[in-house]
């Protein structure tokens, strides 16, 4: 741990006029300088938040993403709810509501229900726990960067707590013909919104990028005079 | 704006969309790879334009059937009901539940037309090479962004009626083929958002 941190002061260090970058909503070019744990930087073009500096980020990341990686297998695996009405019973997971739309003929609606509800989250949540768990070496795998690339492509497709407002609303249309009854899956489902959403917001990507083994083979101390032009560097 | 605003076209600088590494390529017209983390690097992303208002009009053209055809059609022992997304909000509104009613309304109807005309005239602006309110466009561009996914709320709803209410022969809802179009809306309409390019709002600003 110790040694780990040592490493994150080392890199701050080399850099300390701070980073040049372009801001991705507006392509200015800024200096980021060293933030104060907890504060956000701005690009003063656009307002878009350009760095975030997050206390004690991939422990707390990591620490929530397992969380959510057991609640994610129980949200999945237990009844969402269950349903009584003229002396019938029936019951459905998470995975269920795609499997009978495609047993009704539309199957690419149940295969993008699947995905945004099931697959791109637990994509999200698996690829974030290995490049966590790698990230605690030093330099961070490559391939480190090519997980959190694809599980960040996947956050943005899944879908939980849309799921979770739409069961809502299936609910009280059903609640005049049938009595509901919420199972585990329901409550783990809610659980899981609430992990994923502080996974976000505690995680700081940049963090894994600045220690990340590179792609092109150079050597960390390589880095900053290779990269980053000449000109424009002071 | 400003005159000379300095950004990373302007220097010949690329930054990656992946890892955020700000480089230096050797020919801006082929930029290659990142260095750091092996994505393809694109000074802009590439044919954003003509790309977006593809994915708006196939869209568009989605949303009519969407609305038209049926996306539930419920049986009970004595008759069969087509609901289409809009008679869903009506009944929604009957039964008594109006802020439902709302949220689906919103979700469903409004913010598909809304995304689809605000990325049309996001891509006009930036085609006529306006410079005018930018702040505010890439505003309207990060609520696009934003509030787009939570358009796939019908199709949840449907499923999961659907997959509750089959008491055969008593009572049974399938799905009509107006959801697959309403999904294909959705879908369309996001991955528009995905490819345009926010950057090419200040672009005209920066000469």
């Amino acid at each position: 741990m110790l040694g780990m941190n040592q490493t994150i002061g080392e890199n701050r260090m080399s850099q300390l006029p701070g980073e040049l970058m372009a801001c991705p909503d507006c392509d200015l070019l800024q200096r980021i300088p060293a933030l104060p744990p907890g504060s956000k930087a701005r690009c003063p073009r656009c307002g878009h938040t350009v760095a975030s500096s997050k206390p004690d980020s991939m422990d707390r990341t990591l620490a929530l993403a397992v969380a959510a990686a057991i609640v994610l297998i129980i949200a999945n695996t237990t009844s969402l709810m269950g349903l009584q009405a003229v002396g019938r019973e029936a019951s459905t997971t998470i995975l269920g509501g795609a499997v009978e739309m495609w047993l009704q003929g539309q199957e690419i609606t149940a295969l993008l229900i699947a995905f945004c509800a099931v697959f791109a989250p637990a994509i999200h949540i698996g690829f974030m726990l290995t490049v966590l768990l790698a990230a605690r070496r030093s330099p961070v795998p490559w391939w480190a960067g090519l997980l959190l690339r694809w599980s960040e492509w996947h956050e943005g497709w899944g879908m939980i707590e849309v799921m979770m407002l739409g069961i809502m609303v299936a609910l009280i249309k059903i609640a005049e013909l049938a009595r509901v009854i919420p199972g585990i899956g329901m409550f783990a489902a809610g659980a899981l919104v609430l992990l994923i959403a502080a996974m976000t917001v505690s995680f700081d990507p940049h963090e894994v990028w600045e220690r990340l083994e590179w792609a092109n083979g150079e050597t960390p101390s390589m880095r900053r005079e290779s990269a980053v032009s000449k000109g424009v560097n002071p | 704006m400003r005159a000379g605003v300095l950004t990373g076209i302007r220097l010949g600088l690329v930054s990656c969309e992946s890892c955020g590494l700000l480089s230096r390529p050797l020919r801006v017209a082929e930029p290659g790879h990142c260095p750091r983390c092996g994505e393809e690097l694109e000074l802009r992303r590439h044919n954003a334009i003509q790309r977006t208002w593809a994915l708006i009009i196939a869209a568009f053209i989605c949303y009519i059937p969407a609305n038209v055809l049926p996306v539930m059609v419920s049986n009970t022992l004595v008759s069969t009901e087509d609901d289409t997304i809009l008679s869903g909000v009506v009944l929604l509104y009957e039964t008594g539940s109006w802020p439902l009613a709302l949220i689906v309304l919103i979700a469903s109807v409004m913010i598909p037309l809304a995304k689809l005309s605000a990325l049309a005239y996001l891509l006009i602006t930036v085609q006529r090479r306006s410079i005018e309110g930018q702040n505010d466009r890439i505003r309207l561009y990060r609520i696009v962004e934003f509030v787009g996914r939570w358009s796939m709320l019908d199709v949840f709803v449907i499923a999961f009626t659907v997959a509750l209410i089959q008491l055969q022969p008593l009572m049974s809802v399938e799905p009509g083929y107006g959801v697959l179009f309403f999904a294909a809306v959705v879908v369309l309409t996001m991955i528009a958002a995905e490819t345009f390019d926010p950057r090419s709002i200040w672009d005209s600003s920066n000469e």
